[in-house]
This record gives C-alpha cells, structure tokens and sequence, in this order.
C-alpha cells in the first residue's frame, strides 16, 4: 500500500513564517476598522438627501426629452465636434511625439523630451486643463477642444511609444539591412506593425473624449457637459435624465463600433 | 570578393564575440559557417553589414572599407549587400510584393517608397524575381498568409531585388522542416551560381552544409578553427570544433534522424504497396 499523503496545501509564498501572517492580517483588519471610524458621515444629511437623490432618480426615469431639447440638441452637436477635432488634432500631435519617445527609435536627448511631454500630458487631469483653459479663452467649446486635445497627446503619445518599443526586431533589422533610412524604416518596419493597434487606440480615445466632453463642461468648457449641468441647477432633473441617457447612448453606439472596426481591421 | 582582415568584436558586456578573424570569399563562392551557439557566426555576418558595429580590424568589398563609413555610406554599402534571416524576417502586415520590393529602399527617395511608386524597372525585377523563386501568384497577398518555405523564397527575392554583390544568409533553414530546407538550400545555391554571387551562409546543421557548400568556415568561441572543403572536415576538425561531447551528441542525433527517415519511407512504401 502506498503511505502518500492524501491531502496537499499550497505552502505560503511571500510570508513564510505563521507570526507575521497573523500580526499582518490583525494589522490590516484594526488599519479599516480605525479608517471606518475616520469617515465623518452626518446621517441626518444623508437622510435629507436620499429625498433629493430619489427625486433624481424618478427625474432619471421619466426623462424629459422634449422641454430643453434645442438646448440638449445643441450641447450634443458642440461635444461631437468637440471630440471629433480634438481626437483628430491630438492624434497628429501624438503620433510624432509617441515616435520620439519610443527608445529603440529616438536618440536619448529627444526621448527625454518626448517623455516629459507624455508625463505633462498625463499629470494635469482632464478638469485641471479645462479650468485653466476657461481661465485663458473663456467660456465654450474652444477650451473644451483645447483640453480634450491636451490629453489625448499624453495618452495616445504613451501607448503608441510602448507598442513600437515592443516591436518585432526582427523585422526593423531586415529592412535596415536594405540601406534604408531612418523614414523608410518608420514607413515600412514600424508603421505596419503598429497601425492595427493605433486605429484600436484612436477609437478608444474617441469614445474618452466625448466622455471627458460631458464632464468638463460642468466647469465651462461647453457641449452636453454645461446643458447638463444647467439642467441639474434648475432642478430639472426629467432634462438631466434625457441628457444622460443620450451619453450612455452615444457611448454604446462608439463601444460596439469601434470593436466591430478593431476586428475587421486585424 | 569579400575581404575580411583581423575582425574583433567585443560587447559592452565584455563578452568577446570574435577575435582576430580574417577571411576571404571569391566572387561566386558560397562559404558555409558552422560553429556551436554562441561560437560568433552571427556575430560575424552581422558586423560584415554592420547591423553589429565592429570593433577592429577592416572588411572590404570589392575594395570599399564598411568599417568606419559614415551613415549616408553605409546605407549605400548596405544595398549593395543582400541579407536573408533564420526567421524569414518579412514584415508580416505587407504584401509580398512591397517585401521584395523593400529591397530598393536604399535606392529610391523616401517619397517614392512612401507612396509605394517604384520605377517599372523595379518593379519589373521583383515580379521575374517572384517568378524565379516560384511564387509570382501571390504577390497581392499579405506575407504572414504564406508557409514557412513560400516565406523563405520571399526573404531571397527581397534580397536579390537589392542587386546585390554579396550574400549573408543567417541560418536559412533553422525554422524549415529537412525536405524543405533542401529545396531552399539548392535554390540558394543556384542563384549564387547563376548570378556569380559570393554568399556566406550561417548553419548549423553540418550534413546540409557538407552537402551543399563548396567552403567551409569553423568557428569556436570567436576564432577560425577550420577553413577548407567539405571534404576536408573530418571528424577530428569537427571534434575541434564543437568539443568532443557535443560533436558525439549531435552525430548520434543524426543518425537517430537518418534512422527514422528510413523507417518512415519504408513504411510509406509498405502502405503505398
């Protein structure tokens, strides 16, 4: 007969020794208990504002469609074109600065460059930039564009740099080996590597930005965003309801296209 | 003719690839190099087109010194130097066609290439190029629909479309089945005979290179430890080269593969009967 065990335990991998599990997992556990208590929550506030929060909520579903509807057509229209130009103009921004910080293409004075770029981009969050933006041309969509173009360079720019960096080698050294130049080896090595996954990034992004559109129009960067929060100031919140209806519609529809586009494109 | 004089390469991680290596390779002839891993045959083909940077001595080219040209020359010494991969290295995403044709790249202005409108003289070499290495019905299609052997064919016709003076072939037939390494080793062969084209080939494979070189390079740890026919490599020169136990190891491995193939046709035989 055979004296194996019949029973097996995954040994522990990082804390090998029973003290410290426990004294970890009885420091986590009074670490929460002590942040709950941190949290000052003023129960008769929230009480009062489950009222409000219902009324929302009914406003939510009988949204109002027609009322301020030249308001929502014409907030719609502005964060359409909003997002259309600033994930256009921020693509074309991205796509050199997202070559310059690819480190297997850039010399290292013009990644350093490039990167700092990415990381201002990408440090500022999206409402920062557009009250900055207000601040200096005012109320309206331009800021809006201005914004939503700002950020997309630090995203697009980023993720573009990290799939040409992960390039197949292989393939860059076959057309070096040609005597090409530097553009051929971008044009013929690198392009078609990295274009299938730079359509899929772009659609994404367009999906982000009329997301970012809505929000950073509560603070005066016009489209959906400012007729939304009009509509919340009033209390009209039938008209609120509609607007985010809408929103989540466009989101859907920019979702299912652009992964049907990503895999008619692979 | 290819001139190399007293090649040394050393990696910034001190790892001494080559040392001292000089050789000559006459118009029309084909050298097999052989060597265990790491020996520095890649190494050294690398450095003959300076995908690797050298670090001393001299490799000349019909008289032209690669070593120490400045970038605009040494894209012009590279399209004279044609250059085939172990893993086909064809862009996967572009057609066949733009592949062979990528063999002009150091001859054609970035606009043209961009816009992907050759001379008719190019193009006309790439489609009888495509004809010779068999291959002219899918010039339309994209290179990652082809097997592993119609990918290798597409790898000669690029490089040949560059009318190159030399060939550097690294290990050819590494991800290619024994029938189809045959087909494309001749092939390779022909096409240097036809063409009066000098050509270093990359193998690590000693029967197929036994079989089809008319020179044979050893290389161990970075020095020339043999250079001579086929003929001239016994199994002492091989012992020489990749160190008793390895030699033995991949000798019986041969022969095991050898011993199946047998099996192998003698049962298709059999179930044919």
């Amino acid at each position: 007969m055979s004296s194996y065990p019949t029973t097996w335990k995954r040994p522990p991998q990082i804390f090998t020794h029973r003290g410290w599990r426990i004294g970890l997992q009885i420091g986590v556990l009074v670490w929460f208990v002590l942040a709950i208590g941190s949290i000052d929550a003023n129960w008769e506030r929230i009480i009062a504002g489950a009222e409000r929060g219902m009324r929302f909520v009914q406003g939510f579903l009988q949204p109002n469609f027609t009322s301020r509807w030249s308001d929502i057509y014409g907030g719609l229209i502005e964060s359409l074109t909003m997002t259309f130009t600033s994930t256009i103009v921020g693509i074309a921004i991205s796509i050199p600065i997202g070559i310059g910080a690819a480190r297997n293409l850039a010399p290292a004075p013009v990644y350093y460059v490039c990167r700092g770029i990415i990381a201002v981009s990408r440090a500022l969050q999206e409402v920062i930039v557009a009250i900055f933006f207000v601040a200096m041309f005012g109320f309206g969509p331009f800021a809006g564009f201005l914004t939503l173009s700002f950020a997309t360079i630090g995203f697009i720019a980023k993720l573009l740099a990290e799939d040409i960096e992960d390039i197949d080698e292989s393939q860059a050294e076959a057309i070096r080996a040609t005597g090409a130049s530097w553009w051929q080896l971008i044009n013929y090595a690198v392009q078609p590597q990295v274009m299938p996954r730079l359509i899929g990034l772009s659609l994404y992004r367009f999906d982000i930005n009329f997301r970012e559109s809505a929000v950073i129009g509560i603070v005066g960067a016009g489209g959906i965003g400012a007729t939304l929060n009009t509509a919340i100031d009033r209390y009209e919140y039938d008209s609120a309801g509609a607007i985010l209806l809408i929103i989540i519609g466009i989101v859907l529809v920019a979702e299912y296209g652009s992964s049907y586009l990503r895999k008619f494109l692979q | 003719m290819l001139n190399v004089e007293h090649l040394t390469k050393t990696y910034k991680t001190g790892d001494k690839a080559l040392s001292d290596v000089s050789f000559t390779v006459e118009k029309g002839q084909v050298v097999g190099l052989i060597g265990p891993s790491g020996a520095g045959k890649s190494s050294l083909i690398r450095c003959v087109n300076r995908l690797v940077e050298p670090t001393s001595g001299a490799i000349k080219l019909n008289g032209t010194d690669l070593v120490g040209l400045g970038a605009g020359d040494l894209r012009r010494a590279r399209r004279r130097i044609g250059m085939i991969f172990q893993e086909y290295a064809l862009v996967e995403r572009l057609t066949v066609m733009e592949n062979v044709l990528s063999g002009r790249l150091g001859y054609v202005s970035f606009w043209q290439s961009f816009s992907r409108r050759y001379p008719g003289t190019d193009i006309e070499r790439a489609y009888r190029l495509l004809d010779r290495v068999g291959l002219i019905d899918h010039a339309d299609k994209r290179a990652d629909a082809l097997s592993g052997g119609q990918r290798q064919r597409v790898g000669i016709a690029r490089a040949l479309s560059q009318e190159p003076e030399l060939l550097l072939v690294d290990e050819p037939t590494a991800s290619l089945d024994p029938k189809t390494s045959r087909q494309i080793m001749r092939l390779l062969i022909e096409i240097c005979q036809e063409r009066d084209l000098p050509a270093i080939v990359n193998i690590h494979d000693v029967p197929l290179a036994q079989q089809f070189m008319q020179r044979i390079i050893g290389l161990r740890a970075g020095q020339v430890v043999f250079d001579g026919t086929p003929d001239q490599l016994t199994e002492d020169v091989l012992t020489t080269i990749y160190g008793a136990e390895d030699w033995t190891a991949m000798r019986q491995g041969a022969q095991e593969d050898a011993q199946a193939e047998r099996d192998a046709a003698r049962e298709m035989a059999r179930l044919g009967a």
